[in-house]
């Protein structure tokens, strides 16, 4: 589904990504970790599309097709989804109306018409009560003066409404409090399904608890340094980065 | 012969149809004079050094327009908030429109200011009030005073709230080739009362209007006033508004600004303090395309302790526009614990679009809580991407984030169809067409 070649990305010609490959299949869930500075968020933001990042060499494909000139809105319409690190707060549009426009640019781009306001109305009834999140907080401005875990919760909330194939959870665990953590990764869990895939981006071991990856990888310092299964996250939470760190010098 | 030349000597002519007796005729009279010694602005004053009149002095301008002209209301209603009920002093070319509007004399006196100015029962309301906070020597000022005749007059007495809000609309017909329109409106809600106006001038065609308008607004003790004014005029309509409000304990004024259109737009703002624990608010959405200009003059003077006054104006500069904020806030030594805040937030959308932000702090009492904050920027890099991903455009992206940030300022406002109203023109300005209702 998603399969990344020898990715190299620079940000002002200081290179980050040196060389990612992964392959991410449908139905599969995958856990990136790794310390600080290492590239996961950069990861994240270049297959998203931000153009802050420069790819210098490889390349982002997403069934089949190349993304390097597909914008960022034309990759949420192929289904990719970024849950953010900081979502960026909006005052003055509503979670309603921003959802109502994205939901509504997705179908204009597939040649669809307008959802209808009825079935929109449902759509966010329903998918709200899965991140049990309050009515009243859909009518406030997006994001502003959110909890961190309010905003957490509103990233799945919309990862929920636009089904994507690929969605990649930036440290949505940061931030989060036991209770938020458990609805956000109920929320992921219900959502999952054969179709599509889930790259979870985190430092901890925690939230591995409740999504339970399929494949585990390391990533330092712009690299992939080490691949297994859940296992790993385990050892990494025991032994930290250390090991691996020198492990990859060696 | 220049416009002041023949405004003094128009000057005659007009004092043929007034009542020369009544003492307001002599505040006329000194005004006049006070004109003559000054005459128009120049950019050579600090206060003008971003606007200049002088093309606008130029065109050859009709002082007294014709009489009877007359409008449809299917012409107009789209200018007024029709989707409620209000009161409204209409006028056409200058000239009140009765069968356009709809005064009141019940409990409150929502009329007409020929009537104040000529009528005996309000000559004691007249003495009192007639131009006692308006300028005296600033030049555009005095030259609305000398022709003051027309324009609207609201006197909310002690404890009294109209059952509506006042809508005051001026509609320029094209039937001058140019018209110059100098109304004069006086608005006194008295202890504890109330009132919600709205504001619009409206050329109909693409002749030449310039409307030198004088508000003055007497707020009592404990007096509420909202002050909403509708700027989205004809690319040939200039207006020069100058509000000069008088506040008590107590009260609590705001004045929106809603700047969307016209070729020159001049406010000049300004709230004067005269008691303890009040509230002035100014608010303003300024959005510009073209060659419009718009220039943002306001003051605050803190001549009492224990007040506060928040601005903040918000500014969208498209294609060739200019913009000005000049923000003047005054702390008296007498005004301790005033807490006074500015803010003014521009975003240029074009590179040829100019705003020059100036914010002008005189504070001589040392127990005080002053902020002001200018910026001028572009669309934040990391909002757009973050809409983006969500799959909206990134032209509809810039557009909504442009929408968000003017539509924020409208929370203060507690019309509910005027807010609706302005989040559309907004919208329309900024060639939203986002897929929601606003």
């Amino acid at each position: 589904m998603l399969e990344i070649k020898d990715l190299h990305a620079s940000v002002e010609d200081k290179e980050i990504l040196k060389g990612i490959n992964l392959e991410v299949k449908a139905g599969e869930v995958h856990a990136i970790m790794g310390p600080n500075g290492s590239g996961k968020s950069t990861l994240a933001s270049v297959i998203a599309g931000k153009e802050e990042f420069e790819v210098t060499k490889g390349s982002v494909a997403l069934d089949g097709e190349d993304l390097e000139e597909v914008a960022p809105e034309e990759r949420a319409h192929k289904g990719v989804f970024l849950s953010f690190q900081y979502p960026v707060e909006i005052p003055g549009v509503s979670v309603t109306n921003f959802m109502k426009t994205a939901i509504n640019e997705s179908r204009k781009a597939k040649g669809l018409e307008d959802m209808p306001a009825k079935d929109m109305l449902k759509l966010i009834r329903e998918k709200s009560e899965l991140l049990e999140i309050d009515r009243k907080f859909l009518s406030r401005s997006l994001n502003e003066g959110f909890s961190g875990g309010e905003k957490k919760r509103n990233e799945i909330f919309q990862m929920a409404m636009l089904e994507p194939k690929v969605a990649i959870l930036d440290e949505t665990d940061s931030g989060l409090d036991i209770d938020a953590l458990r609805i956000v990764a109920n929320g992921v869990n219900k959502l999952k399904s054969k179709d599509n895939a889930v790259i979870v981006i985190t430092h901890y071991q925690r939230l591995l608890d409740y999504i339970v990856p399929d494949f585990v990888h390391v990533l330092h310092n712009g690299k992939i340094v080490k691949s297994g299964g859940k296992e790993l996250a385990m050892e990494l939470e025991e032994k930290g980065y250390d090991w691996i760190k020198q492990e990859a010098t060696v | 012969m220049d416009l002041k030349e023949k405004l003094i000597s128009s000057f005659m002519a007009f004092e043929n149809n007034v009542d020369i007796e009544h003492p307001v005729h002599d505040i006329r009279t000194e005004a006049i004079k006070n004109f003559e010694t000054k005459g128009f602005p120049s950019k050579k004053e600090e206060a003008w050094k971003y606007t200049s009149l002088n093309s606008l002095q130029k065109i050859d301008f009709s002082i007294f327009p014709k009489e009877d002209n007359a409008l449809e209301y299917k012409d107009v209603k789209r200018y007024s908030i029709h989707e409620i009920d209000t009161y409204k002093i209409v006028f056409i070319d200058g000239i009140y429109s009765s069968y356009l509007s709809e005064t009141t004399h019940d409990g409150v006196d929502i009329c007409l200011m020929s009537s104040a100015l000529t009528k005996p029962m309000y000559r004691q309301v007249i003495d009192v009030y007639f131009n006692k906070v308006a300028s005296k020597d600033e030049s555009l000022t005095t030259l609305n005073t000398a022709f003051s005749r027309e324009g609207a007059y609201i006197y909310i007495p002690k404890n009294k709230m109209p059952k509506k809000p006042v809508e005051i609309l001026h509609f320029a017909t094209g039937n001058e080739a140019s018209l110059l329109l100098q109304p004069r409106n006086l608005v006194i809600v008295e202890e504890n009362a109330e009132v919600q106006i709205i504001e619009r001038h409206q050329s109909l065609t693409t002749n030449e209007v310039l409307t030198n308008s004088v508000t003055e607004i007497f707020a009592a003790e404990s007096a509420i006033v909202d002050y909403y004014k509708i700027q989205n005029d004809a690319n040939t309509a200039s207006l020069i508004d100058n509000t000069y409000i008088s506040q008590k304990s107590k009260s609590n004024v705001k004045v929106h600004t809603f700047s969307f259109g016209g070729k020159l737009t001049r406010n000049n703002l300004n709230f004067y303090q005269d008691g303890e624990y009040m509230d002035s608010t100014m608010k303003g959405v300024t959005i510009l395309g073209e060659k419009q200009h718009v220039d943002h003059h306001t003051l605050v003077h803190h001549q009492q302790p224990n007040c506060e006054s928040h601005q903040d104006y918000k500014g969208i500069y498209g294609e060739n526009s200019t913009g000005v904020f000049n923000g003047k806030i005054i702390v008296d030594k007498i005004a301790q614990k005033t807490n006074a805040f500015q803010q003014n937030n521009n975003i240029l959308v074009s590179d040829k679009a100019t705003i020059n932000t100036k914010p002008q702090l005189e504070i001589f009492a040392d127990d005080v809580k002053c902020s002001h904050g200018c910026t001028i920027g572009q669309l934040d890099e990391d909002a757009l991407f973050y809409l983006q991903s969500r799959g909206i455009p990134k032209k509809e992206a810039r557009a909504l984030l442009m929408y968000a940030f003017a539509n924020n300022v409208l929370e203060s406002v507690r019309i509910p169809e005027v807010k609706k109203r302005i989040n559309k023109l907004i919208a329309k300005k900024l060639g939203v067409n986002l897929g929601f209702d606003l």
